[in-house]
C-alpha cells in the first residue's frame, strides 16, 4: 500500500470513529436519528448545508466542468448564492411550521399542508428518484478519488465497494449526529486544501491567473465566457434560476432544516453562505489549470482533471491528503443523502400504509433499508457514463418541480389545491423524465424555435409544464368545491 | 424593514441578467476573465446586501421570538 492509499484509509477510520463517538450517550429514537434533535445552532446547521454543497460534485464535478466545458461552470457560483438569498425568506415559515407539527421530513410537510397522504407518497418517490443520481455522483466520486490516489492499485470497481461500505456502515451507527462531527473535519480540510490548489497550480504552471486564462483563451478563444450556441447565456441563466429554486427541495436539505434551534439560525446563514461559495473560485483555478497541463480527458472522464493534475504535480503523501479529504466529501453528502432516503421509504411510504407501525418499528426498518439504498445506488454507478455535473443536474430538474406546491403552500389561502399540487408535480416529473430518456433537447423537438427557447434547461420547461398543470387543476377543483358549498349558502371562496 | 426587503431582487438581476451585458473576456479583473470576474463581486454584494436585511428585519432583534 503506497502513502496515499494509506492516508485514505485513515480518513475513513477517522470518520467512522467520530461516528461512533458522536452516538454515545444519546437515545437514539427516531426523532435523534433523523433530526438531532432538533437542537443544532447557527454553525451546525451552517456545516451540515454547507457540508452538502461542499460535496464531491464541486470537488471533482466542478474542476471536471471547469476543465470539459468552460464558462458554463460558472453557473454554480450563481445558483448557490441565489439560493440563500431565497432561504432568507423561505426557510423560516417551513421550520415554524415543522416544529409546530412535529414533522421529520419533506413528505410530512407536504401532508399535512395539504392534508393528503398519497401527495405525501408522491414526494417521497420524486424525492428518492431525484437522490439516487446524487448518491451515484457521490459514489462515483470515491471511486475516482481511490482509483487515481492508488496509482493503479486498486480498480475502480472495488473502490466504489469499498465506498459505499464504510458510508453505509458510517449512516447505520451515527445517524444525522455523525454527520455533523465530519462535516466539521471535513470543511476544516476542504478549505485549507482547495485554496491551497487554487493558488498554487496556476502560479506554478503559468506564474499567475491572468496568464493562465490568456494562455487558455489563445489555445481555446472564447472558452472562458458562455458560447454563442449550446450550453449559452440561456442554458445559463435558466439553469441558474431552475437549480436555485431546487437547492431546498433536496429531501436532505428540506430535512437539515427540521435541525436548526430558531429560525434566525437560517436568516443568519443567509449572510454567511454566499460567501463560502467562493471557495468554489479557486475549484474552478485547478480545473482551469489543468487544460493545458493534462489534456485529452473527454466525456465522463473529465472529472478526473483535479487528481491527475495533482498526482502529477505533488508527492504520493500530498495526493493522499487530497484523497482523504475527497474521500470526506463524498462520505457526509452521501451520509445524508443514504439516511434520508432510507427514513423516506420506511417514515413516508411504508407507514402510508401500514398505519399501526409504531416509531421503533420504523426507526429499525429505516436503518434496515440504508445497505439496500446503498447497493441500488452501486448498481447505477457501476453502469457509469454520465459526468457528476449532468448526474446533479438531472436530479435538480426532479426535485426543482416540488417547488411550486411548497411556495403556495406557505401563503395565508393556498391557491393550489390538494389535486393540482399532485397533477402539477406528476406533469413536471413526466416531463423531465420523458426528456431524459429519450435524450431530446428543445432544439431537438422544436427545431424551428428561436435559439433563445431552444438552449433552456429542460427542467424549467419542465416547471413551467407543472405550473400550468397546476393553475388549470387548482382552478377547476377549487370551482367544485365552492359548488359543492354553494348549496348552503355563500362559500369560504366566494366571501373572500 | 418593509421596503428594504425587495433589495433581494439585486441579487437576481446582477446574476440571471447581468451576464447577458457582460460575456466578455477582456478587460481581465484580479486577473480573471471579466465575466466570472462581475460573478464574483456580485457575491460579495448579495452577501452584503443580505447584511443590510438583516439589520433591518425587526424579527432578528435579540428580544424576537
Amino acid at each position: 500500500m503506497n502513502a496515499a492509499l494509506a492516508l485514505i484509509a485513515l480518513a475513513a477510520i477517522v470518520a467512522l470513529v467520530l461516528g461512533f463517538l458522536a452516538k454515545r450517550g444519546k437515545d437514539m429514537n427516531l426523532e435523534q436519528w433523523t433530526v438531532g434533535g432538533r437542537g443544532f445552532g447557527a454553525i451546525f446547521v451552517f456545516l451540515l448545508l454547507a457540508g452538502e454543497i461542499y460535496t464531491t460534485f464541486t470537488f471533482l464535478g466542478g474542476s471536471g466542468f471547469a476543465y470539459g466545458k468552460g464558462a458554463p461552470t460558472y453557473y454554480i457560483l450563481a445558483y448557490g448564492t441565489l439560493a440563500y438569498v431565497i432561504s432568507y425568506f423561505l426557510l423560516p415559515p417551513i421550520w415554524r411550521y415543522a416544529k409546530k407539527y412535529g414533522l421529520y421530513s419533506q413528505s410530512d410537510f407536504f401532508v399535512h399542508k395539504y392534508g393528503s397522504t398519497s401527495l405525501g407518497v408522491l414526494v417521497s418517490v420524486v424525492g428518492i428518484i431525484a437522490l439516487v443520481p446524487y448518491l451515484v455522483l457521490q459514489f462515483k466520486g470515491l471511486g475516482i478519488i481511490v482509483e487515481t490516489a492508488g496509482y493503479g492499485a486498486i480498480a475502480s470497481t472495488p473502490a466504489i465497494w469499498i465506498g459505499a461500505a464504510v458510508v453505509t456502515a458510517y449512516v447505520m451507527v451515527s445517524g444525522v449526529h455523525g454527520s455533523a462531527w465530519v462535516a466539521v473535519v471535513k470543511d476544516t480540510l476542504i478549505l485549507s486544501i482547495v485554496i491551497f490548489l487554487g493558488l498554487y497550480l496556476p502560479y506554478h504552471y503559468y506564474g499567475g491567473l491572468e496568464p493562465m486564462f490568456t494562455a487558455i483563451d489563445k489555445a481555446q478563444p472564447g472558452f472562458t465566457v458562455l458560447p454563442a450556441h449550446g450550453q449559452s447565456l440561456w442554458w445559463y441563466a435558466s439553469t441558474v434560476l431552475l437549480t436555485a429554486l431546487g437547492f431546498f427541495m433536496w429531501p436532505h436539505s428540506f430535512g437539515s432544516v427540521y435541525t436548526a434551534r430558531n429560525e434566525r439560525v437560517f436568516r443568519k446563514n443567509a449572510i454567511l453562505l454566499p460567501l463560502y461559495q467562493l471557495i468554489l473560485l479557486f475549484v474552478f483555478f485547478v480545473g482551469f489549470a489543468a487544460i493545458l497541463q493534462v489534456p485529452g480527458l473527454k466525456g465522463p472522464d473529465i472529472d478526473l482533471a483535479l487528481f491527475k493534475l495533482s498526482a502529477k504535480s505533488f508527492a504520493p503523501w500530498f495526493v493522499g491528503i487530497i484523497g482523504a479529504t475527497g474521500v470526506l466529501t463524498a462520505l457526509v453528502p452521501g451520509s445524508m443523502i443514504l439516511m434520508t432516503a432510507a427514513t423516506l421509504i420506511a417514515n413516508n411510504i411504508y407507514r402510508a400504509f401500514h398505519k399501526s407501525a409504531d416509531d421503533r418499528q420504523v426507526s429499525r426498518l429505516a436503518k434496515l433499508l440504508v445497505p439496500v439504498v446503498a447497493l441500488v445506488a452501486v448498481y447505477f454507478t457501476l453502469q457509469g457514463g454520465e459526468t457528476i455535473v449532468a448526474l446533479l443536474l438531472m436530479g435538480y430538474s426532479f426535485v426543482t418541480q416540488l417547488f411550486p406546491s411548497v411556495v403556495l403552500s406557505l401563503a395565508k389561502k393556498n391557491l393550489a389545491t390538494r389535486e393540482g399540487a399532485f397533477a402539477g408535480i406528476i406533469a413536471g416529473v413526466a416531463t423531465v423524465a420523458a426528456i431524459s430518456l429519450t435524450h431530446t433537447t428543445i432544439g431537438t423537438l422544436f427545431p424551428s424555435l428561436p435559439a433563445a427557447i431552444r438552449e433552456l434547461n429542460v427542467g424549467i420547461i419542465a416547471l413551467v409544464v407543472n405550473i400550468v398543470v397546476l393553475v388549470l387543476v387548482s382552478l377547476a377543483t377549487q370551482r367544485v368545491i365552492a359548488e359543492g358549498a354553494g348549496f348552503s349558502g355563500v362559500s369560504a371562496q366566494d366571501r373572500s | 424593514m418593509g421596503n428594504l426587503r425587495w433589495l433581494a431582487v439585486l441579487p437576481f438581476l446582477g446574476l440571471v441578467v447581468g451576464p447577458f451585458f457582460v460575456n466578455r473576456v477582456t478587460p481581465y479583473v484580479l486577473g480573471m476573465p471579466f465575466l466570472l470576474a462581475w460573478i464574483v463581486v456580485w457575491i460579495i454584494l448579495t452577501a452584503i446586501i443580505m447584511t443590510v436585511i438583516y439589520r433591518a428585519d425587526p424579527a432578528n432583534r435579540e428580544d424576537a421570538q
